[in-house]
């Protein structure tokens, strides 16, 4: 009976201070928490890189870090920080839901992209496939996405960042092969979503809608989603295809400075940013098949970023802004080639 | 009183219970069947570990105290709400009566959704509340409050149906031998309705541990500090660990069973107790 009203005090405790003035740090040795939020896949990356993270500050300042993880879809995630999510940094696979946190919510400056190397994207991905073991129905590019007899599974453009890369990575390859024909463009984009049978709302839940349900011949996610799923289900025999043409997709970062400024944890999570360019992190991030920057790791994964044609939003769309507004934005060409089932 | 059924037990009956004892196998035990199974899959080790995980450990935890923190506030809530609607007459009755039934009719995440409007740093009490660093939406006492919300009508239910039906001649006569307000309730009215608020508290527990939608809204999803158990089933599904959101839905589950056992133990008694 004490200790359960001994642990009903702590807990009542730890809800009070919960909701309490977090301290500024004066010392460095005081223990610090940061909160990164991130994307709906990123979760098995950022266990590894905070493992990696948390002993090399301890070394170098002497202070306990704890680091508190979020995932979920970007978007729903901007939201919630604009609610009041106290999130230090983010790591998020969109521009516009980092975008979002300064235009609607002041909570970052404009020029956030020019803070960190490479537009404050530590790495990149792609879209790419994954299909069933011996790939049954020949799938080597984007235009067998658009045949008859192939059904691809990818979340929903309207709620998933990660679908948005692929229905600009379809258009990107449809302006390429009809010579940047529009009007053909959008004919095969629209077939190409015409053969989707489940839209999920997230990346996860697509993954699993194809691995664990058996709908569709052809997963269509990132290449590090596409690693990790042939990785986790190796008994299955699902096979990665890389098509000619992708999307180069950025993975920015940013921190929450009004929220750091409010907490005093600037300086830590800076760090754990910059800790993101470091070899150590390349190095992690690239075992979880992500492209990276840094020369030497980038050798040493030489064999597993098979090379391929990539475009990126700015090249082809002008920008995400511009892209938000043309395809993504009410009525746009977007909601033109969705045709409702 | 159910004998003169058991001898008509003709072709149509037993038709019927059929039916009946299939779905109930199909649509109720199977599920809950593969919830375990699943659970199981990898050995009672692996089992052990996925409960014992911290993070796991922690959902449980917080299911409790939700439980720990919301049922007491809403058995006082229902109490004072069923007093006050079955005993009394006032301007007003009916749309308390009404009010009480709100959060049954609202879908759970659109409660959610309103008090991150009217807490979050958006929303109407919101900034207040970050400039004096008061932190509620995205951490636990946002799970409390949204759960009271969605859980709240169910000991007032429960008693204002029985409180009607009794009437209000027994707290009159008390009041009439001079007996206080308290006096009346503790001895009237609380052994009249004992057997019914329990069962309210009862089917308010197993909805706050099974609540996902509206605490889902205003969690934050925070490994390890702001999932419930529903929540960590969920998360851990999604991270390829099948096994452990099994194992974790079986806690849940068990949790349930125990609910439902007490709730068939106290109806079976309430119906004794009619009987005699």
């Amino acid at each position: 009976m004490s200790s359960l009203s001994q642990k009903l005090a702590a807990a009542l405790i730890g809800a009070l201070a919960l909701t309490g003035i977090a301290a500024p740090v004066y010392a460095q040795s005081k223990p610090v928490e940061i909160m990164n939020v991130s994307y709906d896949i990123g979760r098995e990356l950022f266990i590894k890189i905070n493992e990696a993270f948390i002993p090399m500050w301890k070394q170098k300042t002497g202070q306990d870090v704890t680091i508190s993880q979020s995932h979920a879809g970007t978007g729903a995630q901007a939201r919630s920080i604009l609610e009041g999510l106290p999130a230090d940094v983010v790591t998020f696979n969109q521009v516009i839901d980092v975008q979002v946190l300064a235009d609607r919510g002041k909570l970052i400056p404009a020029d956030w992209q020019k803070r960190l190397p490479n537009a404050s994207s530590p790495y990149y991905s792609l879209p790419a496939f994954l299909v069933r073991k011996g790939n049954p129905k020949n799938v080597k590019d984007w235009d067998d996405l658009a045949r008859d007899d192939v059904k691809s599974v990818f979340p929903n453009p309207k709620t998933s960042g990660n679908a948005r890369y692929t229905y600009l990575a379809a258009y990107a390859y449809g302006l390429d092969k009809f010579k940047g024909d529009h009007g053909k463009t959008q004919d095969f984009v629209k077939k190409f979503l015409s053969n989707v049978p489940v839209f999920d709302t997230g990346g996860r839940a697509s993954t699993t809608t194809f691995v664990d349900r058996n709908i569709g011949d052809v997963l269509i996610t990132f290449e590090a989603e596409v690693n990790a799923a042939k990785k986790e289900y190796g008994d299955k025999g699902f096979e990665i295809v890389i098509p000619s043409q992708s999307l180069l997709a950025e993975f920015p970062v940013s921190v929450i400075d009004k929220n750091v400024d409010r907490k005093g944890t600037r300086a830590v999570a800076e760090a754990y940013l910059n800790f993101l360019y470091t070899e150590e992190a390349q190095e992690i991030i690239a075992s979880f098949a992500n492209r990276v920057q840094n020369p030497k790791v980038l050798e040493k994964h030489k064999a597993e970023y098979p090379s391929l044609k990539l475009v990126t939003v700015e090249d082809v769309f002008g920008g995400w802004e511009k892209a938000n507004k043309e395809h993504f934005a009410d009525g746009g060409i977007l909601d033109k080639v969705f045709v409702k089932r | 009183m159910a004998a003169p059924i058991r001898s008509s037990l003709n072709g149509t009956a037993i038709t019927l219970i059929v039916i009946g004892v299939v779905l109930t196998l199909l649509f109720i035990a199977a599920p809950v069947i593969v919830i375990f199974d699943q659970a199981f899959a990898k050995g009672f080790a692996i089992y052990r570990d996925n409960i014992l995980h911290k993070e796991t450990l922690h959902a449980i935890w917080l299911t409790l105290l939700t439980a720990l923190v919301v049922l007491p506030i809403n058995t006082l809530f229902g109490l004072a709400a069923a007093w006050t609607i079955t005993k009394f007459e006032f301007p007003g009755k009916r749309l308390l009566l009404t009010a009480i039934d709100i959060p049954f009719s609202i879908s759970p995440i659109v409660a959610g959704v309103s008090y991150l409007l009217l807490y979050g740093a958006l929303g109407l009490v919101g900034p207040w509340l970050i400039e004096h660093d008061l932190r509620i939406m995205f951490s636990v006492p946002a799970i409390f409050l949204v759960t009271m919300f969605v859980t709240s009508p169910f000991v007032a239910r429960e008693l204002i149906t029985l409180m009607q039906a009794q009437g209000r001649e027994r707290e009159e006569v008390a009041a009439t031998l001079g007996a206080s307000g308290w006096q009346m309730f503790y001895r009237v009215t609380l052994p009249n309705i004992k057997w019914a608020l329990l069962y309210g508290v009862i089917l308010c527990n197993a909805r706050v541990m099974g609540e996902f939608g509206a605490v889902s809204v205003v969690s934050g999803n925070l490994r390890g500090q702001t999932l419930t158990l529903p929540l960590q089933v969920q998360l851990l599904y999604h991270d390829y660990n099948a096994t452990g959101a099994f194992a974790a839905a079986s806690v849940l589950t068990l949790l349930a069973i125990v609910t439902m056992v007490l709730k068939s133990i106290l109806e079976r008694r309430t119906e004794h107790r009619r009987r005699s």
